[in-house]
């Protein structure tokens, strides 16, 4: 019996399907106080004046706070340093938790209401004055760095957060692409999207003055950072009188990756009434104010011989932060987007430039992907579009680029040109796969047959690689990442042979409470039942580093892994001594260790019962069957994958639909293809929303017009159609479970093959590139404009 | 989200409700399914002092056969018509628009006396009720009135609903027209209202088309009845030709509204399609 690779139901579905699940908004202590927030309408104004004494004096209002008050605490500080090119240190203005004297963007609180109850705090806020001196703004990354603009921050001139290169020497790249047979270029926009996880944030604060002692409870992937942002480096407290806790989170997406101003100012209001406070957001606060993602502006450009191998690429990109540099933000279009450029492709020549902006706009950091969607959507558009234009088949393209297999063990990892090894891959099957799935040699016969009904059929390609299991620590840290990037866990077996797992990763979706039992029952030869998974409260888990970048399984699932090997390693100690044998005698399966070759044997419950009853017990031997292990890993894992959308375009109307969608990923090992397979049908279900619905639109002024689900499209269960998906199995050589990540996968192929799809279908009308979201009204223009 | 502090209402009676509204005035608002006034309140868009809640009315959710029309009362969800058979029979086009309406929540609470008080543009009973010639029934303390459509809906958001009127029931008549009626939308994708909605009827069990109606909601901030596609069918037959050429002056002199989903030429487009559409769906 193997739990690993079983489609185990999941254990915490059955509580988050009955409406049990305890978000934090559920979480009602005594005496607790509510928020509400002034947020500013504007995108960019002086704050003249703030007069709160009418709110001040209504029914249940408490306290009210402004940026005046908050001035000496310090700000939201980021995670990750990017310096400039020249060396100069990256502009890091401090990101207050009130704005004082300046709003930077729609959305930003000026004033925080407290009061008794949810209802007096909002009506409170609608009686706060505040004068503003409108000015003008700027939204668009590109728009930023034109002369003239205006300015995010005094002292960021030009709006450069900081500039950033990597790969070959430009010239090398410069004079390739010059001499090229063949170039491909495209100047597109990544656009920006908004997170939306179906839980709104919400944090409750609470100072207990009884113990000296903070409780933050948040919304967040990453609970121990967070304290240790708001101990260190926000609030100055001490980090052991503080207990951050993270129960259940309903989606994150990345963007409960970071802290955010409202957790520190629960935590500091809190002290200064005594009392807890709660807020949660609203929608439309979530839509102003969780971070959002992508917003690239970006020139690519790709280089090909006559034969169609690729000689050089070229990358130029504006990328958006936002106002204020969220936690990972420098991050995202450098080390998570640069890096990836490599691509599943053989290029020699690669050179990547990026202008980091700042904006009148919320804070841009990692969402699903981060980076690395980007980086596949340039070279997959790429790719496709090259096809057409050298009348070559976008697949055979492929195929004569990729990277030959290697495994990692026997052949070397594969150097990039752009700082990554990767750890193996075996590319080419991929992509014949889903070719095969897809029924390629007769789909073109279909688009011709629908073509001459009428309707326009297009067939889209996208192979992509990530770079998961984030991430080896000295790596990062030599790259400016301002944290360590390892996981612990915690294997506490109990008395009767029941276990505990503490573990550092979070779980907000990804059914970590199922695919870690699974590893441990597994492991250990005990029923699932007989396992629990501990997370997301500081005082419970020593330490973590959270959930995101598809790290959780490949880092912390290894850490679970390190703690199970000491649980064996000492186990085997007892189990020899209550079977008077050596241990190098004994074998462990199936719950027990046996004496090799012969009927002996002791029950994994009875050695951990004399663990902990150590009457009968080897000489020297501590009690206990309890280790804490921290995994730190030596690369990260790179998952690769091929998919094809099929899309059919209404001529009359212009409007796009799904018609077939296969993705055939390689993940690495398998623990439970369920949850794989969800985990992939949701990322598609993001990527596939991004090409065809989603999209912040702001106007001159700076307003984010479609900050709400009337105007901001999210794409819907009746948008798609049943995903085909398929595996192959290339385990990774350098964790112990094989795993490589599977959180990203579906997002970051999936946009770049809709997208091919839908150029694909247009391309009897001569059209390379439509902005996304494709909008109806511009197909129906390319349609009835050129017939 | 959370509205402003507000008094609530609940009469039993509709005379009581008349005398509520009645002397409440201005101060009031109506409360029936709650799905366009209720969000607006939470955003705070809205702020009335008071809500009279009329769902507690006996009668006011009756959907009835009057003889020469059907009577849907102005509590009747979305959902009752849409499952309704005498309204299936008499304008299938009423009931297809109820089960295009909003999701399966939305249809179980909002009601259409509700969503043609708001009067949104694009929703989608205006262009029906337009092409159904229904008439509106509403009353107050002083008496009763009924004014058909064409004269109900005034603009954005306005309609000829007085302060201290409450809609009683709407009434569908049984005509040939109706009961060869159709509605198409071109759904806005985020709330699904009508980009372009196009409701159509016709008596085609003559030798030419007759009493050709063919209304429009989503295209003009006043949803409105097509003339000149009605005038152009009007004694012709139903077939390609007639349709492609009728369908060809839609919405022309209309000002046609523009948003980030449509430029104001592209939906005048779209008005065509879907009015072909619709067209085409009659039999």
């Amino acid at each position: 019996m193997s739990l690993i690779g079983s489609s185990v139901k999941r254990v915490e579905d059955k509580r988050f399907l009955t409406g049990k699940g305890r978000y934090t908004d559920d979480i009602k202590l005594p005496n607790m106080t509510h928020v509400a927030f002034v947020r500013c309408p504007n995108a960019h104004a002086t704050i003249n004046n703030i007069d709160a004494s009418k709110a001040s004096e209504m029914d249940g209002v408490i306290a009210i706070y402004t940026g005046a008050d908050t001035a000496e605490v310090n700000g939201v500080p980021c995670g990750w340093q990017v310096n400039f090119k020249n060396g100069d240190t990256m502009k890091e203005p401090k990101h207050p938790l009130l704005a004082h004297g300046k709003v930077l963007h729609t959305g930003e609180a000026v004033a925080m209401v407290v009061a008794e109850t949810l209802a007096q705090a909002k009506d409170a806020v609608e009686a706060v004055r505040v004068d503003y001196g409108v000015l003008p703004a700027v939204t668009d990354a590109k728009a930023a760095r034109v002369d003239g603009a205006p300015i995010v921050h005094d002292d960021a001139p030009g709006n450069l957060v900081f500039d950033w290169e990597l790969g070959n020497p430009i010239a090398d790249v410069d004079a390739a692409i010059a001499n090229a047979h063949h170039v491909t270029k495209l100047d597109f926009v990544n656009q920006r999207v908004v997170p939306n996880a179906m839980e709104p944030r919400s944090a409750i604060g609470h100072y207990d003055d009884a113990l000296d002692k903070y409780t933050l409870y948040t919304s967040s992937q990453n609970p121990h950072l967070t304290r240790l942002l708001l101990c260190a480096f926000v609030l100055g407290i001490p980090e052991h009188k503080v207990r951050v806790v993270a129960p259940d989170v309903g989606g994150g997406f990345g963007s409960k990756i970071f802290h955010y101003t409202e957790e520190a100012l629960v935590i500091w209001a809190s002290k200064k009434i005594n009392r807890p406070i709660k807020w949660t957001a609203d929608r439309s606060e979530s839509f102003l104010t969780d971070a959002h993602g992508r917003d690239h502006n970006t020139v690519a450009e790709m280089a090909f011989d006559e034969a169609g191998n690729v000689l050089a690429l070229r990358v130029k990109t504006y990328a958006n932060l936002g106002a204020y540099l969220s936690t990972f933000a420098p991050a995202v279009p450098t080390y998570l987007h640069g890096t990836l450029l490599q691509g599943l492709y053989t290029t020699p020549l690669i050179n990547v430039h990026v202008d980091a902006v700042f904006t009148n706009t919320c804070a841009v950091d990692a969402y699903r992907g981060a980076g690395r969607p980007e980086a596949t959507y340039l070279l997959e558009r790429l790719m496709d579009t090259a096809a057409l234009e050298m009348k070559m088949d976008p697949a055979e393209l492929r195929f004569k680029n990729f990277i030959p297999a290697f495994d990692g063990v026997e052949q070397a990892g594969y150097q990039t040109q752009v700082a990554l090894q990767y750890d193996s891959g075996n590319y080419e099957p991929v992509l014949r796969r889903a070719l095969e799935m897809v029924g390629y040699e007769d789909f073109r016969a279909k688009q011709k047959e629908a073509s001459s009904n009428g309707k326009l059929l297009g067939i889209g390609f996208s192979t992509y690689i990530e770079a998961c299991g984030i991430a080896p620590s000295a790596v990062v840290g030599s790259l400016g990442a301002r944290a360590g990037l390892f996981e612990s866990a915690q294997v506490r077996v109990q008395p009767t042979g029941k276990v505990s797992v503490y573990s550092g990763s979070h779980s907000h979706g990804q059914g970590h409470e199922t695919t870690f039992a699974q590893i441990v029952a597994d492991r250990f030869g005990i029923p699932m039942e007989d396992v629990d998974i501990v997370h997301g409260d500081s005082d419970a888990v020593a330490f973590g580093m959270g959930t995101y970048g598809s790290r959780s399984l490949a880092v912390g699932g290894s850490a679970i892994v390190k703690s199970m090997d000491k649980v064996l390693e000492k186990g085997a100690k007892v189990a020899a001594h209550l079977l008077e044998a050596n241990v190098d005698d004994l074998d462990f399966a199936e719950g027990k260790w046996t004496v090799k070759g012969t009927d002996k044997s002791v029950a994994f419950g009875d050695v951990s019962l004399t663990a902990y009853v150590p009457h009968n017990y080897p000489e020297g031997l501590e009690p206990g069957l309890d280790f804490s292990s921290f995994y730190d890993p030596t690369n990260f894992t790179y998952p690769f994958g091929a998919h094809v959308a099929i899309v059919e375009i209404d001529k009359e109307t212009g409007k796009v639909s799904l018609k077939r969608f296969i993705s055939v990923d390689d993940v690495g090992n398998v623990i439970n293809p369920m949850i794989v397979d969800g985990q992939i049908h949701g990322g598609v279900a993001q990527g596939v929303g991004q090409a065809l619905h989603e999209g912040t639109i702001y106007d001159e002024s700076g307003q984010l017009i479609n900050a709400s689900y009337m105007d901001y499209v999210m794409p819907r269960a009746d948008d798609f159609p049943s995903f085909e998906v398929d595996r192959t199995v290339t385990p990774c050589p350098h964790n112990p479970l094989g795993v490589k990540g599977a959180g990203e996968a579906g997002t970051i192929g999936s946009t770049p093959a809709v997208m091919n799809a839908v150029m694909d279908a247009l391309s009897p009308y001569g059209i390379h590139d439509v902005s996304m979201p494709v909008k109806s009204e511009d197909v129906w223009n390319i349609i009835h404009s050129n017939s | 989200m959370i509205p402003s502090q507000i008094a609530y209402q609940k009469p039993e009676s509709l005379e009581e409700a008349l005398n509520c509204v009645g002397d409440l005035g201005d101060m009031c608002k109506i409360l029936a399914g709650g799905h366009s006034l209720i969000p607006v309140m939470k955003l705070r868009l809205a702020d009335p002092e008071n809500l009279v809640d009329i769902t507690g009315i006996p009668g006011l959710k009756e959907i009835s056969d009057a003889g020469d029309s059907i009577s849907i009362g102005a509590c009747a969800t979305h959902a009752d018509i849409a499952n309704s058979r005498p309204i299936h029979s008499a304008a299938p086009m009423v009931s297809k628009a109820a089960s295009m309406i909003g999701d399966i929540q939305v249809r179980n609470f909002g009601t259409i006396g509700g969503s043609i008080a708001h009067a949104d543009p694009s929703a989608d009973w205006p262009a029906v009720l337009l092409a159904a010639d229904a008439s509106i029934n509403m009353q107050s303390r002083s008496g009763s009135r009924s004014v058909k459509a064409s004269e109900f809906f005034l603009g954005l958001f306005m309609t000829a609903l007085q302060t201290g009127e409450i809609i009683t029931s709407i009434d569908i008549p049984k005509s040939a027209a109706n009961a060869n009626s159709n509605y198409e939308k071109f759904a806005q994708p985020a709330s699904r209202f009508a980009l372009v909605g196009c409701a159509v009827a016709a008596d085609n069990s003559g030798d030419a088309l007759a009493d050709v109606r063919v209304a429009f909601n989503g295209v003009s901030a006043t949803p409105f009845r097509d003339g000149g596609v009605e005038s152009a069918l009007t004694g012709s037959g139903l077939n390609d030709e007639s349709i492609s050429a009728a369908c060809g002056v839609a919405a022309d002199g209309v000002d046609v509204m523009s948003d980030h989903f449509a430029s104001s030429a592209y939906r005048k487009s779209m008005a065509a399609v879907f009015a072909k559409r619709a067209l085409k769906g009659l039999s």
